[in-house]
This record gives C-alpha cells, sequence and structure tokens, in this order.
C-alpha cells in the first residue's frame, strides 16, 4: 500500500524535518526519499556530528553494525536532502516554529536520558549510568571527562540486557583487541591500567529471562582471557523446561545452560583454565543501596535484595524476599535501561512509558508531528527493529499527504526561515560537507594510530574542523 | 563470464510480485540484489558481515535442504529475523550454484506490515 510511489497531488513542495540524525532519522527520510517525487527532507541534529548511536552507542568492537553509516551517507548526499548539525531542537529552536517552516515535522531524537535506580548512595563516586559509561569509551562530548574509577578488583553491572554485555565485553577485553578499534584514546588507556578481573552481570529475574541476546552471550562466553563463572544451582531444572520456549529465548537458554552445566573439554578448558579474568551473571537479585566507604566518599558495594520468581517465561515477575546479599566492588554500573526525555513542552508526552504518544508514528493529537525510533517505541530492540519503525512512521507521513490530511496547499518556506530564527539565536549548524571534513580528519588521526578512527571529543574543535 | 555460470533466480518481494534476474555461480544472494538493483527496503543493513538480519529470505523446502551448512552465527542472527521459519536462512550467506537455478525465494514481510495488515482487518470488521 503506501510502500508505492506517491505523485504529489498538491501545487506545492511538501517539506518535511526530522529532528535527530541517528538510525530512526535517517531511516525515515530515505523511506520518504524514496517513494516521493518532490518531497524535502531536512534533518537537525543536536552534535555536530551525525548517527546518534551508531557514532556513540554502538560498541567500538562491532565495527560491522556501523556499516549502516554507508546508508545513510547516500541518503545525506541525496538531492532533496539536507543535514544541519548543531541545532538542538526545543532550545535554539522550538517545535512550534518548526511547524511553520515544515509541513510535518518527525521527531527521531531517541532516548538521551538513564532510568535511575532509586535508591540510597546512587549518586556516589563510583556508581555510574550505563549510558555515560558507553559515551566515555564511544567518545561522547559530554562524557568526555568521566573518568572511571577502574582501580577495584570487582565490577558489578545492574540489568542484563545487550548494552550489560557491551559494558562487561569492553571492561574485560584484552587491550590488544580493542586498540584496533575506534575506541576513544584516553578510555583505551584507562581500561590499559584497570585492575578489575571480575565482572558480575545483575538481574532481576531469572536465567529464563535474561533480556541479552545471543550473539552477545556467545560473544562473552568465547571472550579472550576471560571465563564465564556460572553457578549450576542457578540452572537447576530448567532443561527440560526450555525444550518448549519458542527458538530465539530457546537457543539462548541452551547456550546458557551449556556454559553453566557442561564441563569444558580441549582447548577451551585449556583456554579457561589459563584465563585470568572472569564474569559471571546474578539472578534473582535487586539492588537495594549502594554501600559506601566509612566515610562515605564512595562507593565500595551494594547491596541486593534476593527476589522470588513467580510465574514462567517473558511474563514471570519477582517478588523481593527478606533475604540480602552484599558485593564488594569498587565500580558499580547501572546499566536497567535508556529513557527517552520530553525536548519542548509544545510536543505531547507520556511520562509514564517514557514515549512520545503514537498511533502508526502520528503524534496523539497533533496533527503535523510524527515521531520514529526509540522515542516512538522505547529504547529496546536492534537497529533493524528502528528501521522498521521508522518505515512504518515514514508510510503514515506519505499516507497523510496522499489523503490531504497534510495540508500542502499552501507553501512553507522550510529552512530559509529555519536559518533566519537559528542566526537570530547566534547558531551556525554543520552541513553534512561539514561533517565530512570531521570525518576525513578523524580517520587520519586514527590511521596514526592503527585504528579507523580516533573521534574528536570536543566541540568547539569539532566545529572549527567543519567550518574550515 | 558464460552463460553456464549463470543462476536464473526468481525472488518474490513483500508486495507477492515475482523478480526474475540472473546471478553469477559463486555470488551471495546479498551480491544479487544489490547488482540488480532490487528494490527491498532495508535489505542487507551489515552488508552481508552476520551483524544484522535484514537479508533474510525464505526458501523452498526443497531448496532448503540443499543450501549448504548453517554456523551458529547466522543461526544466532536469524533468531532475530521477523517473521522466522523452518526454511529461513539470510541473504548474504547464500551462495549461488548451478544446483540453486531456478529457485524462488522470497523475501519476508516486516512484522510491522504484518501488524499493520491485522490493524486493518480489526477496523474493518
Ligand atoms: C550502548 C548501545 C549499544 C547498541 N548496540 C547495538 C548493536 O550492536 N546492534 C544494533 O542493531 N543495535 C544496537 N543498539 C540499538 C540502536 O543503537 C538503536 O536501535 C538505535 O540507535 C535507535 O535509533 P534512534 O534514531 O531512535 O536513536 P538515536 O540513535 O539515539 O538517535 C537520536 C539522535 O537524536 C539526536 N538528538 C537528541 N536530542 C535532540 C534535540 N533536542 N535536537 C536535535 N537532535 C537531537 C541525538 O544526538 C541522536 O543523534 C545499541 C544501543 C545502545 C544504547
Ligand atoms: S546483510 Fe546483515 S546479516 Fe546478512
Amino acid at each position: 500500500l503506501g510502500t508505492r510511489s506517491v505523485a504529489s497531488t498538491a501545487a506545492h513542495q511538501p517539506k518535511v524535518c526530522i529532528v535527530g540524525s541517528g538510525p530512526a532519522g535517517f531511516y525515515t527520510a530515505q523511506h520518504l526519499l524514496k517513494n516521493h517525487q518532490s518531497l524535502q527532507v531536512d534533518i537537525y541534529e543536536k552534535l555536530p556530528v551525525p548517527f546518534g548511536l551508531v557514532r556513540f552507542g554502538v560498541a567500538p568492537d562491532h565495527p560491522e553494525v556501523k556499516n549502516v553509516i554507508n546508508t545513510f551517507t547516500q541518503t545525506a548526499h541525496h538531492e532533496r536532502c539536507s543535514f544541519y548539525g548543531n541545532v538542538t531542537v526545543g532550545s535554539d529552536i522550538t517545535v512550534d516554529l518548526l511547524k511553520r517552516a515544515y509541513h510535518a515535522v518527525i521527531l527521531s531524537y531517541g532516548a538521551e536520558g538513564n532510568r535511575s535506580l532509586g535508591i540510597p548512595g546512587e549518586g556516589l563516586p563510583g556508581v555510574y549510568s550505563a549510558k555515560d559509561f558507553v559515551g566515555w569509551y564511544n567518545g561522547l562530548p559530554e562524557n568526555k571527562s568521566l573518568e572511571p574509577d577502574l582501580s577495584s578488583e570487582t565490577a558489578v553491572i545492574l540489568g542484563q540486557g545487550n548494552v550489560a554485555l557491551d559494558v562487561a565485553r569492553i571492561l574485560l577485553s584484552p587491550v590488544e583487541l580493542l586498540k584496533k578499534t575506534d575506541i576513544t584514546e584516553s578510555s583505551l588507556e584507562a581500561i590499559a591500567a584497570s585492575k578489575i578481573q571480575r565482572v558480575l552481570i545483575v538481574g532481576r529475574r531469572g536465567p529464563l529471562q535474561v533480556a541479552c541476546t545471543i550473539k552477545e552471550l556467545r560473544e562473552m562466553i568465547k571472550l579472550p582471557g576471560s571465563k564465564p563463572q556460572l553457578d549450576p544451582a542457578d540452572f537447576e531444572g530448567l532443561k527440560d523446561v526450555i525444550e518448549d520456549l519458542p527458538r530465539p529465548r530457546k537457543r539462548l537458554s541452551e547456550l546458557l545452560l551449556k556454559a553453566a552445566m557442561e564441563k569444558p573439554v580441549g582447548k577451551e578448558a585449556e583456554r579457561q583454565a589459563a584465563a585470568s579474568r572472569c564474569w559471571g551473571f546474578k539472578f534473582l537479585r535487586s539492588p537495594v543501596e549502594i554501600l559506601a566507604k566509612a566515610n562515605g566518599a564512595r562507593a565500595v558495594g551494594i547491596r541486593l535484595a534476593v527476589n522470588r520468581l513467580e510465574g514462567s517465561g517473558d511474563s514471570a515477575r519477582v517478588t523481593p524476599t527478606e533475604g540480602r546479599e552484599d558485593v564488594n566492588c569498587g565500580l558499580i554500573i547501572n546499566s536497567i535501561g535508556y529513557q527517552s526525555l520530553p525536548i519542548d513542552p509544545a510536543v505531547p508526552f507520556d511520562y509514564k512509558q517514557a514515549v512520545i504518544p503514537n498511533t502508526m508514528g502520528r503524534v496523539n493529537q497533533a496533527p503535523g508531528l510524527y515521531c520514529s525510533g526509540w522515542v516512538k517505541r522505547g529504547p529496546t530492540g536492534v537497529i533493524a527493529t528502528t528501521m522498521n519503525d521508522s518505515f512504518d512512521t515514514a508510510r503514515s507521513v506519505l499516507q497523510d499527504l496522499e489523503s490531504g490530511q497534510l495540508d500542502t496547499t499552501s507553501a512553507k518556506p522550510g529552512y530559509v526561515f529555519v536559518k533566519a530564527v537559528l542566526e537570530q539565536q547566534g547558531v551556525s549548524p554543520v552541513s553534512f560537507t561539514g561533517w565530512e571534513k570531521i570525518d576525513a580528519a578523524e580517520i587520519m588521526k586514527g590511521k596514526e594510530a592503527g585504528k579507523p578512527r580516533e573521534k574528536l571529543l570536543d566541540v568547539a574543535e569539532m566545529l572549527k574542523l567543519a567550518r574550515a | 563470464l558464460r552463460a553456464e555460470d549463470k543462476v536464473t533466480v526468481h525472488f518474490v518481494n513483500r508486495d507477492g510480485e515475482k523478480i526474475t534476474v540472473q546471478g553469477n555461480t559463486g555470488d551471495s544472494l546479498l551480491d544479487v540484489v544489490i547488482d540488480k538493483n532490487l528494490d527491498f527496503d532495508g535489505f542487507g543493513a551489515c552488508e552481508g558481515t552476520l551483524a544484522c538480519s535484514t537479508c533474510h529470505l525464505i526458501f523452498e523446502k526443497d531448496v532448503y535442504k540443499q543450501l549448504g551448512p548453517i554456523t551458529d552465527e547466522e543461526m544466532d542472527m536469524l533468531d532475530l529475523a521477523y517473521g522466522l521459519t523452518d526454511t529461513s536462512r539470510l541473504g548474504c550467506q547464500i551462495c549461488l550454484s548451478k544446483s540453486l537455478d531456478g529457485m524462488t525465494v522470497k523475501v519476508p514481510e516486516s512484522v510491522s506490515d504484518v501488524r499493520q495488515s491485522v490493524d486493518v482487518g480489526t477496523t474493518t470488521s
């Protein structure tokens, strides 16, 4: 239906803008440009550099995942697409003003917050959000001075999703492997000096509810220099249960069970015996308090409540018991989830779900406003998930153009209008050509160090390069 | 390349339309999709590096049996594919050979397409 080309019925060129240049922004743009013959798409991005979490989230040792950047770059080069970096929507320009400039505004600004634990001691030195920690090793300008304390032997990660496993892998990977990636140089130095030998990955629920995917788990199990430490008691009696699970959950559980219950043999036994580091899952535990040093200056441990699982499968719920367990650790990373934040009072926001309320990408009760990606669906799923929901949103926009729901009988000024507003604010955007200058400089800097790129960490430096 | 190195493949796209192309033996199905500019939205996002599942294709039963062995890594990515079937494989991992000549492969609907048709179904009933 909506995937076929839509002929422009209105007299005026539809002008659409997208807020955010992550996968959601670029996939939405791609679909719109491909299926409409005249529509113009302008993408606004807060940072001087594009690609969102593909640049600042995806782990440095997963360069294959970042291949999507090639397709995004093609989209950015499309004659009816423009990129304007260094523009923060909500503060540099309001959504109401964008609505004046464009027939449709699509919000694709992701999930910039981190869900908090809500427990005493959360703010102590030694406790970090996964979002900040990931931003730190991936060169996100706002996290460049994080300086996480890696001087203790044990790290605890709260949450058992893919982000948690990314963090565990980066903490435990041999430096020889990391230094060939685009990991930020200063972070690499800190990790090279790290004392961390053991990473515990803590989840509220049981082994059948882990939130990671199998690729990441397999990587963890095979991680050079590290061995899994899983308590067979946690997996007792699960063998029979997993037979009937849907294929993805079944294969994941089988792999986990094998790692926990089967004694390694041959080469793998040798490898594990030689490993100096280890990692493990801790199940049925919820954080209740960060334990501080006697003088209260920093975290030295965490108190966990022991949970009981009720029900089974994905819908299993936990109830905390009276039981408590203390774990000594100097590094605690909260990886219980990213969270979208409202950026402009003119946009409806569902605070409970932390998403923009929408129907098929149409923002509820707000004609002309659309959303895609994590801000539409919540912060879960891989890039392919984001791609599909972005295509959905683009389809809704195309349908509304065709049906006249989106009124294009009057012309809209587009960027010309925005430019004037930004000039008044003293904001000057970075074009895609500007980004390509930054890109070239980063690649050159990386070459000297034998890595794909060395990211610039300073926004002022990026701006200077982009305008050179 | 000689004519005997060509393999005919019939793709059925998401709209149910049949597209017939010829590929070279040794090329992967992802290569064919790119070379022939086949317009399957979002296909091959990771460019054949086993880091996505957007090149998911569904094969006929007897063709499926002829395909080479499947690695754990391909299975791992397939687990994330929408509309996984018993005869699903990743297109970037399947190379053309003469014995596959004339096969029909289906590009699966994405989950969102499915949901959309469900939505339509509920509003019309
Ligand atoms: C740590 C981590 C690792 C991941 N690893 C993988 C992986 O290996 N494989 C995989 O498939 N998926 C991975 N994902 C998931 C993937 O990154 C997401 O599915 C995807 O990035 C979501 O896209 P998005 O465009 O909605 O959000 P984002 O990628 O976050 O993009 C949002 C963009 O909007 C910009 N923005 C924010 N606020 C404003 C504003 N006010 N004005 C203008 N612009 C703004 C941001 O700067 C950003 O560029 C990972 C996610 C995380 C967090
Ligand atoms: S193209 Fe990504 S797995 Fe085949």
